[in-house]
């Protein structure tokens, strides 16, 4: 069953998500080994490859807010994390979407580091605390774009629709 | 424009819902439709790098040949690693100039002491943003161009390869108008700055998410285009998808007179009985210089209760307040005196186009005799990472408009946010200093 690995508050920001010193580094290939780079012990984990892909990432409001830049989506992707939030910031849900970053919102989720979760469509169950939170569906018009597997898959549908019309 | 029946009761538009209706090529839209809007300009900056990866995967297998849907309505901007601060910096740039070079893209700005600079100020001055313009960026203050009545707003890479392949923004849901009224006059050394960040204060960091945050009032329609711009702005430090201002005379003088535009323009206001969702009043008369405190934006406190904390690194410029009025303003406040010793005054205007006038008008030797370091336009130490980085434990006081952990290069350092008066009172003392109290 999924692990909280780490439990974050309020309007974490994509500074501190993936620091703007390393948005050099583009390729998502790449950027996994600088995810939450300044908080130097769960980065570690992370790069030494002792978190589980499948791992959560519990936080408050507002998480992603700030800057635009993607690597802050593909940095936990890459490493599978799953991110259950009260709430994201609109750029960063956004391109999670885009990306397949597994994103939950769960406006009252309160759980902690250690504590085992289940993600279910509509609700996410902290087996530890036999606590249950209910899940907000994604904004509607993002629907397509999940159901294609990522907005590259899904432009690409429409880019050879195109071209089979010309 | 007439407005739309919904169960019998006619509603009108805000400015987002006129400008989406007319890009999507419909009569009227209403909050939550789900709408794909023509792209009039798609912005992009050294992440360009990462939007051409993605826009040739996107035709990865299609047999369809990479093309791109309108090279003239692309603008790339390079600003915020300027001139390049590493080998890899500098191979992104040189791709990106390739693909350019190789796809027409026209409205092209490299790295150059003539026309570039930071994208939001080289779009709206070089006249690319139109009143009832769709522009995407991938750079989340890319709301700036809200101050010229366009709808505005930030997107990641991927989404941006879809834009350059299909010219539209997908799936895009019609956002919540909240109402802004601003009226009063500023008192002496108060601005748009101040009136932003008691805002996001008041709002909170995601006040307006989902939100677009329309000003009006009597203090907006006689404020410049340089203010209506850190207005919209910093509309996103709350959240908001975009910040806008209805065109109205000053509009248009900007675009003729700054921005050279000759162009027919078509101003979009709001209807009169447009439905927000809420409406915000504020009375600039009485409002105090605002500091945004260590690490978020939307922890602002009034001055007063931060005077006297010690800076070690003061920074004016950025796409927020990195303008003509600006720099003018801190070149006012310090000249004929001294940058108080054990700090550090940084000036980087928002383009090299208004370096240009700040060197004509000596406002560049008025900061240099005082001290400051003038560096060269773009992004540079608003996100710390080629030059103006903290040391740890350091404190900065700067006109940008982000003062998250780690933003100004180190996590071990703390930065808070200002108005340029503020910023250049506090230069002369070394601590954050009132300057309407004079020094
Ligand atoms: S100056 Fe700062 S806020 Fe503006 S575009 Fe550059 S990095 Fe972003």
């Amino acid at each position: 069953m999924p692990r909280v690995v780490l439990a974050l508050g309020d309007d974490v920001s994509t500074d501190v998500i993936y620091p703007g010193r390393y948005m050099a580094t583009v390729l998502p290939s790449e950027t996994p080994q600088f995810a939450f780079a300044d908080d130097v012990e769960f980065n570690g984990r992370l790069t030494a490859k002792q978190v589980p892909a499948g791992s959560v990432i519990v936080a408050g409001r507002n998480f992603g807010c700030g800057s635009s830049r993607e690597q802050a989506a593909s940095c936990l992707q890459g490493h599978g994390l799953v991110i259950v939030a009260k709430g994201f910031a609109r750029i960063f849900l956004q391109n999670a979407i885009n990306l397949g970053l597994a994103v939950v919102t769960a406006p009252e989720v309160e759980t902690s580091e250690g504590h085992d979760l289940e993600i279910l469509a509509d609700r996410v169950v902290d087996r530890t605390s036999g606590r249950s939170f209910a899940v907000e569906p994604l904004p509607r018009a993002r629907q397509a774009i999940i159901d294609a597997g990522g907005l590259i898959a899904y432009t690409r549908t429409r880019v050879s629709r195109a071209d089979t019309r010309r | 424009m007439p407005g739309m029946v919904q169960g019998g009761e006619a509603m009108g538009m805000t400015v987002v819902e006129k400008i989406l209706a007319r890009a999507s090529g419909r009569e009227a839209v209403r909050v939550g439709d789900v709408v794909e809007p023509a792209v009039d300009l798609a912005m992009s900056h050294e992440n360009a790098a990462l939007v051409v990866n993605r826009f040739l995967e996107v035709f990865e297998g299609t047999g369809v040949a990479p093309r791109i849907w309108d090279p003239a309505r692309i603008a790339i901007v390079f600003d915020h690693r300027v001139p390049a601060e590493s080998p890899k910096t500098a191979t992104n740039q040189r791709k990106v100039r390739e693909f350019v070079a190789a796809n027409g893209i026209g409205r092209f700005h490299d790295i150059r002491g003539d026309v570039g600079g930071i994208c939001h100020q080289v779009l709206p001055e070089n006249g690319y943003v139109r009143p009832g313009a769709v522009v995407v960026g991938t750079d989340s203050h890319t709301t700036s161009h809200g101050a010229l009545d366009a709808f505005a707003f930030g997107i990641g890479a991927t989404e941006m390869a879809s834009v350059w392949a299909l010219g539209v923004a997908l799936n895009v849901e019609v956002p919540a108008t909240i109402e802004v009224s601003v009226r009063g006059r500023f008192p002496d050394h108060v601005g748009p700055k101040d009136l932003i960040l008691h805002l996001i204060g008041a709002l909170g960091a995601e006040g307006a998410n989902f939100r677009v945050l329309e000003f009006h009032g009597e203090t907006i329609r006689s404020m410049s285009t340089s203010g209506r711009l850190v207005l919209c702005n910093m509309s996103v430090e709350a959240g908001a998808t975009s910040g806008l201002v209805p065109g109205d005379e000053e509009t248009v003088r900007y675009l003729r007179a700054e921005a050279r535009v000759q162009e027919p323009l078509h101003l979009v206001v709001p209807d009169d009985d447009a439905a927000y969702e809420r409406t915000i009043e504020v009375d600039v008369a009485t409002l105090v210089p605002q500091i945004a405190c260590p690490h978020t934006v939307d922890n602002v406190r009034p001055i007063a209760a931060v005077e006297g904390v010690r800076v070690h690194q003061v920074v004016i410029g950025s796409c927020t307040n990195g303008r003509l009025d600006d720099i003018e303003a801190a070149a006012r406040a310090v000249r004929g005196r001294k940058v108080a010793q054990g700090t550090r005054l940084l000036v980087f205007p928002a383009s090299a186009r208004i370096y240009q006038q700040a060197v004509e008008r000596g406002f560049v030797a008025d900061l240099m005799r005082a001290g400051a370091v003038v560096m060269n336009s773009g992004c540079g130490p608003c996100l710390g990472v080629h030059e103006g980085a903290l040391g740890d434990g350091e404190v900065a006081l700067s006109t940008t408009n982000r003062n998250f952990k780690g933003r100004m290069g180190n996590p071990r350092s703390e930065v808070y946010l200002c108005s340029p008066d503020v910023a250049a009172a506090s230069a002369l003392t070394g601590a954050i200093t009132d300057p309407r109290k004079g020094t």
